[in-house]
């Protein structure tokens, strides 16, 4: 099957990935780009549980289901995530996360 | 050099690339396509793995529900013509620092490891062995993660729709939605 390629340049490629979301986790400051780059890491993270499961231990199906109910996990907090930026814009008239700065209490 | 190689040599530069690209641009909307980019090659990789369930699903659910969500809320919340300001010399020049000291760090670990595989033979993973697996109480059921997930999907559904609607009688017949 996939005999051509090593384990390693899956984990690479996935690790590249993880850090270019770190990297826009920590330089951006619009709340809807933040979103973006979590969506990249987990799906770095799940690139990590398929290949692990294909190339070490291909009689299971754990790394399978596990990537299925990370990508179920990030549906909803998608969802959750954009309900507030939307509440939020509708307070401040803006996502930018340095102008949101006071709480209601 | 075998097909395999070369869609994998493919996806990945089109991953490399595009995810920075995704955290570099300066339009968001482009950002959004780009990320789209990233997770149709991603599923590309997952056929290239041989699990075509979860390919359909991240081609759906991803590509499909999630980005259209992101585009929908930038339309609704940003100028599409707007562009960002660059956010600081200094805050890029230490976190692109901080990315790459742990992207080299992690990249050098997983070069020095020597992974095992097992010798047992691979499991074909069909629809069959899936639907039974997700719904089966046995050693390899996954029945109590599936029903907390369902769970969990229904009050993020509900969390969403409160959350977003909140506020919104006072509102309502008022030209301009935003008064402090």
């Amino acid at each position: 099957m996939n005999s051509g390629i090593p384990l390693q340049y899956f984990l690479i490629l996935a690790t590249v990935m993880f850090f270019a979301g770190v990297y826009g986790f920590l330089t951006r400051r619009n709340l809807i780009t933040i979103l973006m780059s979590v969506e990249l890491i987990l799906n770095s993270v799940n690139i990590n549980f398929l290949a692990f499961n294909r190339y070490l231990f291909p009689h299971k199906l754990e790394g399978m289901f596990f990537s299925l109910f990370i990508i179920a996990i990030a549906a909803s907090e998608a969802a959750v995530a954009i309900a507030i930026i939307i509440n939020i814009y509708r307070r401040f008239t803006t996502i930018n996360v340095e102008d949101v700065n006071e709480m209601k209490f | 050099m075998a097909a395999s190689q070369i869609m994998f040599i493919l996806f990945s530069a089109m991953i490399v690339i595009f995810s920075i690209l995704t955290v570099t641009s300066r339009k968001i909307l482009r950002a959004a396509v780009f990320l789209l980019f990233v997770l149709v090659s991603t599923s590309g990789l997952y056929f290239l793995l041989n699990y075509q369930f979860l390919a359909a699903v991240q081609l759906t659910l991803y590509a499909g529900g999630i980005v259209v969500l992101i585009i929908f809320s930038i339309l609704l919340t940003s100028h599409i013509s707007q562009n960002f300001e660059s956010s600081g010399w200094k805050k890029n020049i230490f976190s692109a620092l901080a990315a790459l000291a742990g992207a080299i760090l992690s990249i050098v670990t997983i070069l020095d490891y020597k992974f095992s595989a097992t010798t047992e033979a691979a499991k074909e993973v069909n629809m069959k062995l899936i639907g039974k697996s997700l719904l089966s109480v046995d050693y390899d059921g996954y029945v109590l993660p599936f029903e907390v997930i369902s769970v969990l999907l229904l009050a993020a559904m509900v969390a969403a729709i409160v959350v977003a609607k909140k506020g919104a009688p006072k509102t309502i017949g008022l030209p301009k939605l935003n008064q402090e």
